[in-house]
């Protein structure tokens, strides 16, 4: 009895030092589609550092983010072209882009989301309306 | 009768960190693991599903999502630095950045380059009358396009026409309409922010429907 009271206080002890669950700045977007498989850490995208300095219309409407974690299927031959992040990540109006790990940054093996969403925290799938009753 | 102990022991310590991790995924119902005769059942525990937030604004590297081994990651900013007297709120960033908008304190631009460029704000509240009991929602076009250009949103997430658009609160939380922003990257929908949308009083006389199966209920 003692035995197994002891190994299951060990193991309650290494659910409180093993790395706890993710707790980033929320709307932080953790952009993986290529990163983790060309040997990349994943990409971390900060909204609030950047709502700071620009408003959501210049990347959402002039540059053309689309409003989807994943959704605008970034390379690097289009930051070096200019577009996406590279719109600004030019040495012009920000750091240019051979500063590779300020933006790869993640923990290798992170998906692909936006961290800390509503949908995230909820305890179970969303809830669905009733059928077409009106 | 030793190898059981053992056993028990070695169960334990693969499960408890599952139900960790479970809980966290937002998964349904973990398996319980059953304790010893004479203590609660660790199916039986007090908070089975709550999520606290255990702190706040987190530096990058303790984030759990910026990895502490890069280099960088202890070069980015921690947000709590760049917040500090910010006015507060108790959701998602716990930063309200309309009030920080107008109050001046900081200065996000609307063009790429020029910072003197000034956006296009219309101030047009639209009000969404609720069959629910709690009060009506009104969307105000003011802090929206403070940040916002209205392609952003007309037509291809709302048609710019009073009552043309069907919404609802599960397609919100869904990630539709409102909730393209609301729940993502925008304040998000918790108890303590349903009267940021649900902001109008209803009126005084207002009572909520009743449900027709049970007031034809014959055994009441
Ligand atoms: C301004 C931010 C930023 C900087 C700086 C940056 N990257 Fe990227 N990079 C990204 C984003 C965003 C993606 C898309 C991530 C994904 O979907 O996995 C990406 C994708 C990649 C990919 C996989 C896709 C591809 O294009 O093959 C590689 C490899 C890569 N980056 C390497 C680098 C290297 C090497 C550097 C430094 C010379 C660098 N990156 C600098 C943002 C950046
Ligand atoms: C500096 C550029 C920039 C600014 C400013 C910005 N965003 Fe984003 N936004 C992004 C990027 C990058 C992504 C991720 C796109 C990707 O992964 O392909 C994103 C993703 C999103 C998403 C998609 C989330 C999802 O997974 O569904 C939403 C919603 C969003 N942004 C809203 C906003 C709002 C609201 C603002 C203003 C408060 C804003 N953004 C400001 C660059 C920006
Ligand atoms: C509209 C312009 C713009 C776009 C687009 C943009 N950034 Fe930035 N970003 C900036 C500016 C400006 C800074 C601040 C630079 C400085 O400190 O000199 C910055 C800083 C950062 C930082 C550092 C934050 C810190 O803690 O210091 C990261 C990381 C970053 N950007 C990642 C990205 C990634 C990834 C993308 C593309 C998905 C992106 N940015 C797109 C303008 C932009
Ligand atoms: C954040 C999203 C959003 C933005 C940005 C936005 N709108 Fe709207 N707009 C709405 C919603 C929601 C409605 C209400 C639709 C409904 O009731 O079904 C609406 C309604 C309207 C209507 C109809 C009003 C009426 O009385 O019938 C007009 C016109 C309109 N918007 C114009 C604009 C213009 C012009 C801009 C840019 C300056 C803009 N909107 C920006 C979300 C937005
Ligand atoms: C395209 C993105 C987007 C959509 C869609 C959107 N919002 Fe917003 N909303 C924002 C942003 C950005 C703000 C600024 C505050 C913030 O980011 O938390 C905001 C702020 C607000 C505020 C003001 C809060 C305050 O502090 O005064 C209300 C109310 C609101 N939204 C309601 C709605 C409702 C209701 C809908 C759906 C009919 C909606 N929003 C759809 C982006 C959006
Ligand atoms: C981003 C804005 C927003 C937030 C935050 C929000 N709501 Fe709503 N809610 C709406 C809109 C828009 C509707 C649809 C109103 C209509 O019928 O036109 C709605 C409808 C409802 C309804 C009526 C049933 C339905 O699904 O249409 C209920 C009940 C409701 N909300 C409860 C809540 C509660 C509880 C919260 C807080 C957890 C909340 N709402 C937070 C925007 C919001």
């Amino acid at each position: 009895m003692f035995k197994s009271a002891l190994i299951g206080l060990l193991s309650m002890l290494a659910v409180l030092v093993l790395p706890q669950a993710a707790q980033a700045e929320y709307a932080d977007v953790v952009i993986n589609n290529y990163s983790d498989a060309a040997g990349m850490r994943p990409a971390v995208f900060p909204h609030w550092y950047h709502r700071i300095r620009f408003r959501c219309k210049v990347c959402h409407a002039d540059l053309g983010f689309k409003f989807k974690a994943g959704g605008n299927k970034i390379t690097m031959a289009k930051i070096i072209d200019g577009q996406f992040c590279g719109a600004c990540h030019n040495g012009e109006i920000s750091w240019s882009v051979e500063n590779c790990g300020m933006c790869h940054s993640g923990v290798p093996g992170t998906p692909t989301q936006i961290h800390g969403s509503t949908v995230q925290r909820l305890v179970a799938p969303t809830y669905k309306k009733l059928g077409n009753k009106k | 009768m030793k190898m059981n102990q053992f056993f028990l022991g070695v169960v334990a310590f693969i499960a408890l960190p599952m139900v960790v991790v479970q809980a966290e995924a937002a998964q349904p119902p973990m398996k319980e693991v059953k304790s010893a005769k004479g203590q609660v059942s660790s199916a039986n525990v007090f908070n089975r599903l709550l999520k606290k937030e255990k702190e706040r604004n987190m530096a990058p590297p303790e984030d759990g999502v910026h990895d502490p081994d890069n280099d960088n990651t202890h070069v980015l900013q921690p947000p709590r630095i760049a917040y500090d007297g910010l006015p507060t709120s108790d959701f998602g960033n716990y930063v309200d950045w309309v009030k920080a908008l107008n109050d001046g304190l900081i200065q996000p631009r609307y063009d790429r380059f020029d910072p003197t460029v000034e956006p296009l704000v219309m101030d047009l509240d639209i009000v969404r009358e609720v069959k629910a009991s709690v009060p009506d929602v009104v969307f105000p076009h003011k802090p929206h396009t403070q940040w916002l250009h209205c392609s952003n949103c007309h037509p291809k997430i709302f048609i710019p026409q009073r009552k043309a658009n069907v919404i609802n609160m599960s397609a919100i939380l869904l990630g539709q309409k409102c909730g393209v922003c609301h729940g993502k990257v925008s304040f998000p929908i918790t108890t303590k922010s349903c009267k940021k949308c649900h902001s109008k009083a209803k009126p005084k006389d207002w009572k909520p429907p009743q449900s027709e199966a049970s007031l034809k209920n014959p055994w009441r």
